[in-house]
């Protein structure tokens, strides 16, 4: 048999009942649009958020202080006076892997300056702190360590700060107030837009940390401390070697005043919610595909028994068993196999839809139009097996005589 | 499996038989054929032993009334079935031992099948319903080819300028003309009808005859089941079944020719219309 011919056949057998084939598909649609939609949708997100994360730097290992704890009240995260500056000299000079350590100093405040003013966040950090966030100066440059160990008044300002404070303007070496403090502005941070918790991370003002610690929030504690580790696969270790070097340094005996977390614990506690879903939204869409493939059993069937005498017909004049299967498999599976290309486009056209509404970003990953393509095929093969196996096995004698 | 005719018992008339037909090549030679069906508690004796050898060119009728066992005759000369008994030959294979694909490559190859019901593929053009028995050949024809043997096979019935209609915008004797190409494309040994004028009013049935009677004339071998003693004296031999047995198997003596026949009716209705 020649190998276009079943697919000729195949087609025009599809062609003759229009509606009823259409209708056979709509379970294999339904059910791969479904998926295409559902995983574009979830995917979108959890590339968002994944983004966001990334956002955060190059393989981080962040240090928080325990929660300040005092009578009963409790002061959250980064609230207690446990974590030092002398600290994460030990972590950068003791744990190995470790490329660059930031103690970072947080702090709300009202600057002004060209006579505007504004309340904004402003961070005490070390000069590693751009390269740990994976951050670009646009123009200027970074505070220096001399800065650092001089206490120097110099800033480096985010872009809405700029927006804010500089319409307009250069701010590279004009001066800023904070709290009553001149500081110069030596450099300006690219622009990095929204965080995971949809705080503006633009809006910042960053000065050494010595310089927030002794000018601006007078503590001796530092909030947290920000490390860089080598890279991806050391991550875990240097937070291991940190935990037990901070326990060491801190009461070793008692619970832990501190925590280390890193980015791909991040990661995994910010994507799980969208991954539950996606399995969920898989399950579904697989009763449903289920659901697909019993249709075209169903309606193979029938139409094995309508063209019982086309059966009969074509081993008369010497189709084979295995012709006769062929052609109804085939048919089965161009069935399913136009119901899934179909269900993938309805997919990706729902969630561009959705994308377009709701503001939601999407994204169609290849991989899972891939595995439509052959889920949808394999439907077709399993369920059409049974009645082309049926049709190959009809007597053509009984076949030709069928009314 | 070839035939071994030097096995055969020389000596006896059926032996002489056997090997005169093998020499000119018989096209069918059944020999003892039987066969029973098996249904629920009682065994049907359909075919009681027929021995019969058809040559090339020969035009057989092969007649009788229901339940003579002449459709299970035709099933088993058109290797539809396979005898219980006995031993077919057909172009000298021996195809009652073949199983299912075996024969459906025989039944490709060396039979081209007319039915009473015309069997045509609906919604389906003339051509395409000549070219597909192409689809099952053991050895691929090129497509063009297909086309270029369907549209021969058209012409010799007839109906070339008819490739591209659809049965329903045929008339019967047209779609039996397509059946008629679709068993040649083929080059078969053996044209089988099973009542090719069952269907077709008197005119058109002697048409059909005639177009057999000419395909005939060109060599083909046609062997043509049918219970209508008008239809079977236009072929050479008449075999007449009889409770699975052959009753009498003789040459057609007044042979009619379906060209003269169509001239007088032609002619009486030319008459009706002048009176």
């Amino acid at each position: 048999m020649r190998f276009l011919a079943p697919f000729k056949i195949a087609a025009r057998a599809l062609r003759r009942n229009k509606m009823r084939s259409l209708l056979t598909m709509l379970g294999i649609i339904i059910g791969v649009g479904s998926v295409i939609a559902a995983v574009s949708i979830t995917t979108g997100a959890t590339k968002q958020v994944e983004d966001k994360v990334a956002s955060l730097g190059q393989n981080v290992v962040t240090v928080f202080s325990g929660n300040f704890n005092a009578g009963g009240r409790r002061g959250g995260w980064g609230s207690a006076p446990t974590l030092t500056v002398e600290d994460s000299q030990a972590i950068k000079e003791e744990v190995a892997n470790v490329v660059a350590v930031s103690p970072e100093v947080r702090d709300r405040a009202q600057i002004q300056a060209n006579g505007l003013n504004w309340n904004t966040q402003v961070i005490g950090e070390s000069p590693d702190y751009p390269q740990i966030r994976d951050w670009n100066i646009a123009s200027g440059s970074m505070f220096t360590d001399g800065d650092v160990r001089s206490l120097a008044k110099v800033a480096v300002i985010g872009k809405t700060v700029v927006d804010e404070l500089f319409p307009g303007e250069d701010p590279v070496g004009q001066t800023l107030i904070v709290r009553d403090i001149p500081f110069k502005v030596v450099g300006v941070l690219a622009s990095k837009g929204f965080n995971l918790f949809g705080q503006d991370q633009d809006d910042v003002v960053i000065i050494p940390y010595t310089s927030h610690m002794r000018r601006l929030s007078k503590r001796t504690f530092v909030n947290s401390i920000m490390v860089q580790a080598a890279d991806k696969n050391s991550i875990n270790l240097v937070q291991a070697d940190i935990s037990s070097l901070l326990s060491e340094r801190h009461n070793k005996s008692e619970e832990p005043d501190f925590t280390v977390r890193t980015q791909l614990e991040l990661m995994e506690m910010a994507t799980s919610t969208s991954r539950i879903m996606s399995v969920l939204l898989a399950a579904i869409a697989s009763v449903s595909l289920l659901v697909g493939g019993i249709g075209i059993m169903n309606i193979m069937l029938v139409s094995v028994t309508e063209r019982t005498r086309e059966i009969g017909i074509r081993m008369a004049v010497g189709a084979r068993s295995r012709d006769i299967l062929i052609q109804f498999l085939i048919e089965a599976v161009t069935l399913s196999a136009v119901g899934g290309l179909i269900g993938i486009a309805l997919g990706m056209t729902a969630a561009w839809i959705t994308s377009h509404f709701t503001g939601w970003p999407t994204l169609t990953p290849v991989l899972w139009v891939g595995i439509a393509c052959v889920s949808s095929a394999g439907i077709g093969i399993v369920s059409g097996f049974y009645p082309a196996w049926k049709a190959s096995r009809l007597d053509p004698i009984e076949a030709l005589r069928y009314e | 499996m070839r035939a071994r005719p030097t096995r055969l018992a020389a000596a006896s008339p059926e032996g002489i038989k056997a090997i005169l037909a093998v020499q000119t090549n018989a096209v069918i030679k059944l020999a003892d054929i039987h066969k029973v069906y098996h249904t629920g508690e009682v065994d049907v004796h359909a075919v009681r032993g027929v021995s019969l050898d058809i040559l090339p060119g020969e035009f057989v009728a092969i007649m009788g009334s229901s339940g003579s066992g002449k459709s299970t005759l035709m099933n088993l000369v058109g290797c539809l079935d396979r005898p219980s008994n006995g031993s077919y030959l057909l172009d000298g294979i021996d195809v009652a031992t073949l199983d299912r694909d075996q024969r459906a490559m025989v039944r490709n190859e060396k039979i081209g099948f007319v039915f009473q019901g015309f069997n045509l593929l609906a919604r389906t053009t003339a051509l395409e319903n000549v070219e597909m028995p192409m689809l099952y050949n053991h050895q691929r024809v090129p497509s063009h080819e297909q086309k270029q043997r369907a549209i021969q096979s058209l012409e010799l019935v007839g109906l070339a300028a008819r490739a591209d209609h659809k049965p329903n915008q045929l008339s019967g004797g047209q779609q039996q003309r397509v059946a008629i190409a679709r068993a040649l494309v083929n080059r078969p040994s053996l044209l089988l009808a099973d009542e090719p004028t069952g269907n077709l009013d008197s005119q058109t049935s002697i048409e059909i005859m005639g177009v057999f009677q000419k395909l005939n004339a060109q060599g083909i071998t046609i062997v043509m089941v049918t219970h209508e003693l008008d239809v079977a004296r236009y072929t050479k031999r008449m075999i007449i079944l009889r409770d699975g047995k052959i009753l009498t198997d003789e040459k057609v003596a007044d042979r009619l020719n379906a060209e003269a026949e169509l001239q007088n009716l032609r002619q009486a209705h030319e008459a009706v219309k002048l009176a």
